[in-house]
């Protein structure tokens, strides 16, 4: 008999809990509304004193039909709404987004244009790794590590300014290429972060690494081993700090991660400490991808060729050139657009926080007839019951900021 | 409330005050001290929260104006910042937290999404908190950078010292706030069952006759 | 299988051998295998048998508005394999009235959401599957969102609340 509330009916408890004497055993609603839960997620704990017994976690308190938008948005305006999934690095949503869309239109990018696009993809990364851990700082009480990794995402922001004029909802690829180069600034922006990131990254880590109350209060808690991570479908340093080694930028490279060198960071303890190690090392490595890409960044056109009719050309060859010209009025008015094909495809890229991926059915039509966004948040908060189970109440606030569930990304 | 005194003053029945006596409305200074220190209840739900957070850090520091105290529980706070979309289903969820702060309270609707759906014009987000909440100030943008809410917070503090009371009768009249357009004035619950609301039956036989 | 990627000739090629003629295809370089409904189950438990460990999605695609389709919706599994970083895709198609597949629960813990997700958002109802409730919408709601004939902006639902105003909140 299903158990009716206000929100919505719970499904019938547990029958092994049930035979037990249950008298004792309350229910918390760690509510949609609660500092520790970021943003909207829903835990209905039953616990014994402060240990949890059993969790049932609801989510959809976010749920903003992204994938029926992405039907009636053209490809060139829905990274709009990429942008507002994962928002702590919507850079590189616009990434993943854009990566499908031209896996399914068949378009090869220029060197320069791939280069840049990973170089601020891991300067989303660091960003979304800051506010991650600098999260589970802050639920666990450590308020200055947060001040600083914040800090730190705001010099990123003046980065992500000066490139495109947003702070962070920047729409920043479009299909075939970018909408806004490198300029000077900006690179002197990119290499004066790269030679001060290590530094805050070594105050942070002084600050709780080796720190007895927080090293206390995350190892051993939440413990994800090898076989529940594939079985549950987790991907991204989640899975990695249980030891599942599996990292699409080296697994299957996209971009221009094959010309770089850098590591894949795992750990085998699979606990909330493993996975804010696997988070801080990770950050490391993105900075020497960052650095690399930087002094090599090919010179050239950032956008596809006028020839293929998919990026909007430069304003000097709309006025100079008659392939310019018409281009720019074929891309510009609405029934002309560009040739999508009828097909079904399945891009996905190694976003920070797992394996994000789109599943993009064309019509031929300029918008995709289906947008499917496959969530990395979605299978973690999934996995939260199993491993909350036996641990107390502060433990669940480690476990979710841990996991880093972005509410957007999980109920779009 | 200004503070600009003279060695001596006089009052009207030809009182001499000396110069650590100030003379106001208790209104005025009831406000004065609510405004300088409003505790937030950041409702933050989405994209806007980050930048939220962006506000409350060391860089834009939302302390200076007072406003350091980010106690989630509302029944500590008196400044509720809405920041993020709304969506039916985290609706009752706004509503009961509005109803359990005490008064005086405000509310600031940060962001496009929560002053007026925002992007999202589909079928789960609410089209504007100020239909079933009232808001005292908007903040546009999508995100609005953290200028852009501390200017709302200190206009707030304007709107606050202008018309604050210190018995909060600024609040006891419905005039103020103009419903805007809400179909039905209903329970939520079974409204949302389509098949058993008469407004959303009629409007459906309506859209099969049009089509 | 003359459209698969050479990797992959030996899965399906196990494939076929048990279950018979599976369509398969090739586009960007994905590999795709359709698999009428009776044979789901198996089909991807031998998938899953030859080493595809992950299951990375489960979703549906409504053909309703699609020039040429011939059943109204197409389920997509998505298959990883952690060992040999291959990948292919599943699809199943069904049609209304009562569209049913068998859930796959029982093969990967990860189609647990998956499942209740497409049962919210597309209307399938998934056999066999120990908890099947809505996910994103709420309990209450009545319809399927993300089929093709329910519209974008919704038929009125988020409009439906009490209205809060000042002297009585």
């Amino acid at each position: 008999m299903p158990i009716a509330t206000e929100y919505g009916s719970l499904p019938p408890p547990d029958t092994a809990t049930e035979s037990r004497s249950e008298d004792y055993l309350w229910t918390l609603n760690f509510g949609p509304q609660h500092p520790a839960t970021h943003t909207t997620l829903r835990l209905v704990l039953k616990l014994d004193g402060e240990r949890v017994v059993d969790a049932l976690p609801e989510m959809g308190y976010l749920h903003s039909g992204f994938e029926k938008i992405g039907e009636h948005l053209t490809f060139n305006q829905y990274v709009t709404v990429t942008d507002r999934m994962n928002y702590i690095s919507p850079m590189a949503n616009n990434v993943a987004w854009h990566h499908a869309v031209e896996k399914l239109l068949g378009i090869e990018l220029t060197p320069r244009c791939r280069t840049i696009r990973t170089i601020i993809a891991e300067l989303a990364r660091i960003s979304d790794h800051l506010l991650s851990n600098g999260a589970v700082g802050l639920d666990t009480g450590a308020f200055t590590f947060f001040l600083y990794a914040f800090y730190q995402r705001e010099v990123i922001y003046d980065i992500f300014e000066t490139l495109c004029g947003a702070r962070f909802t920047t729409s920043w690829t479009r299909v075939g290429g970018v909408s806004h180069d490198f300029t000077p600034l900006v690179v002197e922006k990119i290499r004066t972060f790269v030679k001060t990131f290590p530094k805050t990254l070594e105050d942070m880590e002084r600050l709780l690494t080796r720190n007895r109350i927080f090293v206390d209060r995350t190892k051993g808690v939440g413990v994800l081993s090898k076989a529940e991570a594939i079985d549950g479908g987790a991907t991204g340093p989640v899975a990695r700090a249980s030891g599942v080694t599996r990292d699409l930028r080296k697994d299957e490279p996209y971009l221009a991660y094959a010309d770089f060198d850098f590591q894949v960071c795992c750990a085998s303890a699979g606990d909330c400490y493993a996975r804010y190690m696997v988070r801080m090392a990770e950050m490391r490595e993105s900075l020497k991808i960052v650095a690399q890409a930087l002094e090599n960044i090919p010179a050239g056109m950032v956008n596809v060729g006028i020839d293929q009719r998919m990026a909007l050309p430069t304003k000097q060859q709309v006025y100079s050139t008659i392939e310019g010209t018409i281009s720019h009025f074929e891309l510009s008015m609405s029934n002309r657009g560009f040739e999508v094909p009828c097909g079904e495809c399945y891009g996905a890229t190694e976003a920070p926080n797992g394996e994000l991926g789109f599943y993009l059915v064309g019509d031929g039509g300029e918008a995709a007839y289906r947008a499917r966004c496959r969530p990395p948040s979605l299978l973690h908060f999934a996995l939260v019951p199993q491993l909350i189970r036996g641990h107390t109440l502060s433990d669940v606030v480690a476990v979710l900021g841990s996991l880093n569930i972005i509410a957007a990304e999980l109920d779009r | 409330m200004a503070l600009n005194l003279p060695a001596k003053r006089v009052l009207s029945g030809n009182v001499e005050l000396p110069e650590n006596v100030v003379v106001s409305r208790l209104d005025e200074l009831a406000s004065w001290c609510r405004k300088n220190s409003l505790w937030p209840m950041p409702f933050a739900t989405a994209c806007c929260g980050i930048e939220l957070m962006a506000t409350g850090a060391a860089k834009h520091d939302l302390a200076r104006f007072g406003a350091e105290v980010f106690r989630f529980s509302p029944r500590q706070c008196d400044l509720m910042i809405v920041a993020g979309r709304v969506v039916m289903k985290m609706l009752p969820v706004l509503q009961r937290i509005w109803q359990q702060m005490h008064e005086p309270k405000w509310c600031i609707s940060m962001g496009a999404c929560a002053s007026t759906g925002g992007v999202f014009d589909t079928y789960s987000v609410v089209q504007g908190i100020d239909r079933f909440i009232p808001v005292d100030m908007y903040v546009p943008g999508c995100p609005p950078r953290p200028e852009q809410l501390i200017q709302a917070i200190i206009d707030l503090q304007d709107k606050i010292q202008a018309e604050g009371t210190v018995t909060g009768r600024e609040f006891d009249t419905s005039q103020r706030q103009l419903r805007k357009r809400a179909l039905v004035e209903a329970n939520a619950l079974h409204v949302l069952d389509a098949a058993r609301n008469p407004v959303v039956q009629r409007e459906l036989s309506a859209s099969v006759h049009r089509s | 299988m003359p459209h698969a990627l050479p990797a992959l000739n030996d899965v399906l090629a196990s494939v076929t051998a048990r279950f018979g003629g599976l369509e398969s295809s090739e586009f960007r370089g994905e590999t795709r295998v359709v698999v009428p409904e009776p044979q789901s189950l198996e089909v991807l438990a031998l998938l899953k048998e030859l080493g595809f460990d992950m299951l990375v999605d489960v979703t549906c695609v409504d053909y309703l508005e699609y020039r040429g389709a011939k059943q109204r919706y197409g389920l997509v599994y998505l298959l990883a394999s952690t060992t040999t970083n291959q990948r292919i895709t599943v699809r199943v198609f069904v049609d209304d009235p009562d569209p049913t597949v068998r859930s796959v629960v029982p093969l990967w813990r990860a189609a647990n959401w998956l499942e209740r997700e497409v049962w919210d958002l597309f209307g399938i109802h998934f056999a066999g599957h120990p908890d099947l409730r809505r996910l994103v919408m709420p309990e209450a709601f009545a319809a399927h969102p993300l089929r093709k004939d329910y519209p974008l902006q919704g038929r009125g639902e988020r409009h439906n609340f009490p209205v809060i105003t000042r002297d009585h909140s």
